[in-house]
């Protein structure tokens, strides 16, 4: 099949599915007396002028950047066959703590970006960890417990932030921590936009931006090409097949819950070390599950994921606009909503539809052999219609004993 | 037999199309009422899908049902049932965290009330009990049951809901030659009773035993009817597969004096008391095949699952050469030379939604000519699916055909040949031609005894007992986890064998010596 | 130690232990319950905390406890018929959402329609979704938990911005009534009988009179219609046809379908009730704060599926597990210093499981537990009060610890969470 149409073919479920939530949500927009026609105008409306235009952008891509990693580090245990649903309480056990750190040191500026960073992601797979570790030793549902280690998380940051890691004065409205020094500030990419000739806008596009292409490639290359990722993705296909063929089960979901937790501690990284440079009650929160969002419409690929990013980081910042146009900015979580339903939906579809096209497809006409013998080709009889599945017994009974000794069925081509 | 008295059961032109294949093609069947009826053909011949079609659970393209020579039509198992027809499938449709009781009044529930009757229930499947002589206690758990009752509970089932016509699907596949008179005569109490019995299998030999009639079906069509006290099982089996049929047989020995894998006191714990594997030696040597026989359930799956690593021994030791292995990994076994046909290929042997040539790659992620270093080597990977697919004749447009689009036999093949591939020195085959068609079972022993012939030792796990008289070299019969016995093939019947398995024969003397044929 | 064999069949382990630890199920269920009574006793008497065993505290942990319990027998219909449902707490936001909607226009009575029907059409999407197009269990209820977050925003965004009668984007208007509530004439009012032996501060007599008035005093009717509704389901799944049918297609489906039991039908009712369920327990949850408000949840839609799973999927198991979780929310919303006093409660409890464990030579888990119970022992001994961040989490890490420790004797419907396609089986 070409590269266009296999591109095509993964393509069509979550178009579909984005198609029919646009459908749905018009409808709803519809039953509140808001034109969707002017909603859809007024998110595509990036301003006049280029700065303006230039600085719609960079907000979107800023935006995308963690929800990506999100969806990365959704999808690595997806592909596992592992829920990470604690995606949520790790980024934010993980930035807490890597901000208290980044604010404690003063080390020269790659230095440090680089430790706030390292402390992120360990402390974010091993909070996921836990939950690996819980299931293999203890049996317990990691949705279960990843979800309680979310509250768990939440309510540890809440307390390190008005406690130990408190920056703020008594009293104030907003608490955060200690703001890191400038040594661990993450430059941004504006000098691009000088290259390119274009305005410079005033926010600065992050440049952690770079570090996500980077991991995401890394990822795709384990999964795709590395021989981890090979049995990784065989636990996700069919955990017996795997464990048959060498890969130690238990072993294999405590380190997806490591990966994916590194990636996760990454999360809250564009947004500290671009912008707010201490954690706070206000920092950027729910990536979590938009995460997983994202992960179900990027089908769990680096470039769908990419793309899925994009789209739900579009449509973040189109609150803004609707709000001013007063239109109620949550017709956005509306569309991201039913996104997720009708793509969890169409993917199903998809996947039953590839199937059975796969066990049509491959209905190849026996050779003319001579000896009569019933090639494997004439309908699957593994596969659809179940007519003799694993189980039934095999070949003709024929008790004879040292009769018909005689015949050995010539092997059609078989090797010697 | 009463000649102009209306068929019990006819079917006239009933097709059946399926996506990418037509798997029942204008079938005739003509079947009077009182009478034993085999319908016999070879896996994928079409007579599951005939029989579901029978039973209601889905629509025929053309063609008409009729039932005492009136035409019906089902839209649902339901509508079978409340006509009298009731199904016995082959594998069993049980809950097995029911009682009897429960698994027997599903769907058809005595009631007072909304309340379930318990009482009722009870007190009418103790009847059907005793007058089918079935011997079922309707407050065991069906978990604890075994193949025999199991299926005895099936055919309380149906009996219960007042079939008059029962359907049978491969009922003797699960049972050893003892068991199979057993329902025998349990089949005679029904005929007795004036119930018809249809009654689907390929095992020609207990086909002509028990049948007043006999249908032959063979790629979807009706090839014709036959008489069993004048056709003879040859006459069957070139009706069945339009040739004769083959057979396992080896002639000489390959036997050497180096043991491959010894197995001593190897115990393997099972959840309830009773440890799965119990004390098991056994030896393999250069070139030997031995086979395991036993009805399933008794410890021959533990016993794979030890020496493949994917379970803990509680006692004993496996040595694979000369270093004891118990301790390895999976992984590590499979690298030092055990290949694994497993007895589930859907389960354990492919990952149905990936193409063929990363399923070349499963279980050899460690070697080439599939990885390079800590990478996939997906090009070598693809090439070498192209060339197991030439030599060991696996039919699919490309490497790149997602597995699950294969046939059993081709899937089969596709793993016998991945797994020959890596030259392994044990090669565990547990049901290798299960659910197979002939053509690509023949082509499976034949590789078989080409491995054997190149000197490597390959346990055979089997419930086709004329697979394992003809491929091993001796024979091992497992019973409640142990050893019972050890034959030899060559001056062995599946009489015999049978009763090895079940028990009913003394152990004795064991017979082992082994020998050419 | 006695080496007499008892004549059941069943090794005599010694006179004591068999008194404790022996004889029929109930009588040792009895014996648990009152051993853990003097546990929680001897406790409040050593730290002083009267919370732990107040009155107050058992009807705030009755009130918690009884939306946990209908979140959890939702999950009992929806996983008994083979549909995990782990989108129960969308389903229980969706009917916070829609008591407080029905309730500040209707009354009480409005917000029990209201919670039921939302989320009972939070079901019937999971239902659409798994039971019609086979998506997987989990998935589907992890969208729907994020569409239902969404959906109630944008609900509450479009109605009550500018609404005069009150209430915001992320919570409704007050409900404009509550539920009838009584309390037992002599023993938990008037007299208030119990309230007098609780005051006393005795050992266990009055933790077994606080235990009785907080479980009587100012009981709402809905409550005990609640409670009623757990042996009611008992009655309904094991002692009716229809209740056999539910539960066949959670343990083999392929076999209902061929005796005629409408699987798919089955099924759909099965997730439709759960959802309802959990949005009653988001009813519940809306009287307890008179008002519907984001976030009201707080996780209780998996805190309930938790109680499900610890209570082995039957009707008493996750009655004791939401008892026992919602208690813990209680103790946190009462008093952050009671909280301290369950450390040495646990302390006490990883001995016990300790000195257990290196009886059953089972070292390594022995050396464990007691590490632990020294660990808690000295944070009760060393801390007084527990910052509020830390306190929040009492119930969810109480489920947590429950769930490690319980979870290998459980046994799920066999089919649970197999997505069931006819034909395929």
């Amino acid at each position: 099949m070409s590269v266009l149409r296999r591109l095509g073919n993964a393509a069509l479920a979550p178009v579909l599915a984005v198609a029919v939530a646009l459908v749905i949500s018009a409808v709803v927009m519809l039953a509140i007396d808001v034109n969707p026609v002017d909603a859809l105008r007024v998110m595509f409306d990036f301003g006049e002028g280029p700065t303006q235009q230039i600085t719609a952008l960079v907000v979107i891509l800023n935006r995308a950047v963690p929800l990506f990693l999100a969806g990365l580090a959704v999808a690595v245990a997806f592909r596992a066959g592992l829920f990470n649903i604690g995606v949520e309480g790790q980024y934010r056990m993980a930035t807490v703590l890597a901000a208290g750190v980044g604010a404690a040191v003063t080390l020269p500026g790659p230095l440090h970006v680089l430790l706030t960073v390292v402390v992120a992601m360990a402390v974010a797979a091993i909070w996921a960890g836990i939950v690996g570790l819980l299931k293999v030793t203890r049996g317990v549902s990691e949705v279960i417990s990843s979800i309680m280690l979310n509250f768990i998380a939440l309510g540890t940051a809440s307390y390190l932030l008005t406690g130990p890691l408190r920056g703020s004065a008594e009293g104030a409205s907003i608490i955060t921590t200690e703001k890191i020094p400038e040594s661990g500030w993450m430059p941004s990419l504006n000098g691009v936009f000088d290259l390119f000739g274009l305005a410079n806008p005033p926010r600065q596009l992050y440049g952690f931006l770079l570090v996500a292409v980077v991991v995401g490639v890394g990822v795709s290359v384990l999964l795709k090409r590395s021989r981890f990722g090979f049995d990784l993705r065989a636990s996700g296909m069919s955990p017996s097949a795997a464990s048959a063929s060498g890969v130690d089960a238990r072993g294999m979901v405590v380190k997806t819950m490591l990966i994916s937790g590194a990636v996760a501690g990454l999360i809250g990284m564009p947004d500290l070390l671009g912008r707010d440079h201490s954690y706070g009650t206000e920092f950027t929160s729910g990536l979590g599950f938009l995460g997983i969002a994202v992960a179900l419409l990027g089908r769990n690929s680096p470039i769908g994921i990419a793309l899925a990013a994009l789209l739900f980081a579009f449509l973040d910042r189109a609150s803004v606009p609707l709000q001013i146009a007063e239109i109620p900015s949550s017709v956005v979580t509306i569309i991201q909503g039913t996104i997720v339903l009708a793509v969890v939906i169409a993917n199903e579809v998809a996947r039953r539809l590839t199937r059975r096209q796969a066990e049509r497809g491959s209905v190849v006409a026996p050779p003319a052999t001579g000896d009569g013998s019933t090639g494997g080709g004439q309908g699957p009889d593994g596969g659809l219609p179940p007519d003799d599945g694993p189980g039934s017994a095999t070949g003709p009974g024929i008790r004879t004993a040292t009769g018909d000794a005689g015949r050995t069925d010539q092997p059609q081509g078989a090797g010697a | 037999m009463n000649e102009s008295a209306p068929l019990a059961v006819e079917l006239r032109g009933i097709t059946k199309r399926f996506p990418g294949v037509v798997a029942n093609s204008d079938i005739a069947l003509r079947i009077r009422r009182g009478e034993v009826h085999a319908i016999v053909g070879e896996n994928g011949a079409g007579k599951s899908t005939l029989m579901k079609t029978l039973y209601g659970m889905h629509r025929p393209d053309e063609g008409e049902i009729l039932l005492d020579g009136r035409p019906v039509t089902f839209r649902s198992p339901a509508d079978a049932i409340a006509a009298g027809v009731g199904m016995v499938h082959q594998h069993f449709m049980l809950a097995d965290n029911f009682t009897v009781l429960e698994n027997v009044v599903l769907g058809s529930e005595p009631t007072k009330g909304i309340r379930l009757d318990r009482a009722e229930a009870r007190r009418r499947i103790q009847d059907i009990s005793q007058r089918y002589s079935l011997g079922l206690d309707p407050d065991t758990l069906v978990e604890e049951l075994g193949v025999g009752d199991r299926q005895r509970v099936e055919i309380a089932k149906v009996l219960y809901r007042g079939a008059t016509t029962l359907i049978l699907d491969e009922p003797t596949a699960v049972l050893v030659p003892q068991e199979v008179d057993e329902l025998f005569g349990n089949l005679a109490e029904l005929k007795r009773e004036g119930l018809t019995v249809i009654f689907i299998s390929h095992k020609l030999d207990e086909v002509r035993k028990v049948a007043d009639a006999i249908t032959v079906i063979r790629r979807g069509t009706t090839v014709g009817e036959a008489d069993p006290r004048t056709t003879t099982a040859k006459q069957l089996a070139e009706m069945m597969v339009g040739a004769e049929l083959p057979t396992p047989q080896t002639r000489t020995s390959t036997v050497t004096d180096t043991p491959v894998l010894e197995l001593r006191g190897v115990t393997v714990a099972s959840a309830g008391g009773r440890p799965a594997v119990d004390d098991v030696s056994l030896t393999v040597r250069e070139g030997e095949v031995v086979g395991i026989a036993g009805v399933e359930g008794n410890g021959q799956a533990e016993l794979v699952d030890a020496i493949m690593g994917l379970r803990p021994l509680a006692a004993g030791s496996i040595v694979l050469g000369t270093e004891d292995i118990a301790e390895w990994s999976t992984r590590r076994r499979r690298e030092q030379g055990i290949g694994f046909i497993p007895e589930d290929r859907h389960r354990q042997g492919m990952l149905l939604e990936a193409p063929l040539w990363e399923n070349r790659i499963l279980g050899h992620q460690t070697r080439p000519p599939s990885v390079k270093g800590a990478f996939i080597d997906r090009k070598g990977a693809r090439t070498d699916t192209e060339r197991i697919m030439r030599e060991y004749d696996v039919r699919a447009p490309s490497p790149d055909t997602l597995a699950v689009a294969l046939s059993g036999g081709n899937q089969q093949k596709l793993i016998v040949g991945r797994e020959m591939s890596a030259h392994p020195r044990l090669l565990i085959a547990a049901h290798p031609t299960r659910g197979v068609d002939v053509g690509a079972q023949s082509v499976i022993w034949e590789l078989l005894k080409d491995a054997r012939a190149e000197g490597m030792g390959i346990v055979l796990i089997s419930a086709d007992l004329d697979e394992l008289i003809g491929l091993s070299d001796t024979l091992q019969v497992m019973l409640r986890g142990a050893v019972v016995a050890t034959l030899d093939p060559a001056a062995l019947t599946p009489e015999e064998l049978g009763g090895h398995m079940t028990g009913a024969r003394d152990t004795g003397a064991p017979n082992t010596s082994v020998g050419a044929a | 130690m006695s080496t007499a064999m008892a004549t059941q069949g069943r090794a005599s382990r010694g006179d004591l232990t068999d008194r404790l630890f022996g004889g029929s199920r109930s009588r040792r269920l009895v014996f648990g319950l009152l051993g853990l009574l003097v546990l929680f006793s001897a406790v409040r008497v050593i730290s002083g905390e009267q919370a732990l065993t107040s009155s107050s505290t058992f009807a705030a942990a009755l009130l918690l406890a009884v939306p946990l319990a209908l979140v959890a027998l939702g999950g009992l219909f929806s996983e008994r018929a083979g549909v995990v449902n782990i989108g129960l707490d969308g389903m229980m936001i969706l009917g916070t959402w829609g008591a407080g909607w029905a309730g500040y226009q209707w009354g009480w009575g409005g917000a029990v329609v209201g919670g039921l029907v939302m989320g009972a059409i939070g079901g019937l999407l999971h239902a659409v979704a798994t039971v019609t197009f086979g998506v997987d269990h989990v998935v589907s209820g992890v969208a729907i938990n994020i569409l239902a977050g969404g959906v109630v925003r944008f609900l509450s965004e479009t109605l009550y911005a500018d609404n005069p009668a009150g209430g915001g984007v992320t919570q409704s208007p007050p409900v404009s009534s509550k539920p009838p509530s009584f309390s037992l004439p002599l023993l938990s009012s008037g007299p208030d009988l119990l309230g007098d032996l609780e005051g006393k501060h005795w050992f266990l007599l009055s933790d077994l009179a606080g235990l009785l008035r907080g479980l009587t005093h100012g009981v709402g009717v809905l409550t005990v219609v609640a409670v009623l509704l757990v042996p009611a389901a008992y009655l309904v799944l094991w002692r009716t046809a229809f209740g056999l049918r539910l539960r066949s297609c959670g343990e083999n489906p392929a076999a209902a379908d061929s005796l005629g039991v409408p699987v798919y039908r089955l099924k759909y009712t099965a997730v439709v009730l759960s959802g309802a369920l959990a949005g009653l327990g988001g009813v519940f949850l809306v009287f307890i704060a008179n008002i519907y408000r984001e976030g009201q949840t707080n996780g209780r839609g998996f805190i309930g599926l938790a109680a499900l799973i610890f209570g082995n999927w039957r009707p008493g198991g996750l009655a004791a597990g939401a008892g026992l979780f919602g208690f813990a929310d209680a103790l946190q919303l009462r008093s952050r210093t009671a909280v301290v006093a369950l450390l040495l409660l646990v302390a006490v409890l990883l001995a016990a499981v300790a000195v257990w464990q290196a009886t059953r030579r089972k070292l390594t888990q022995a050396v464990l537990a007691a590490v632990f119970a020294a660990g808690a022992l000295v944070a009760f001994l060393t801390v007084d009060e527990l910052p509020p961040g830390i306190v929040s989490f009492t119930p969810h890490l109480t489920t947590l610890l429950v769930l490690s420790l319980a979870s290998q004797r459980l046994r799920m419907p066999k089919a649970d969470g197999l997505v069931y396609r006819r034909g395929e089986h």
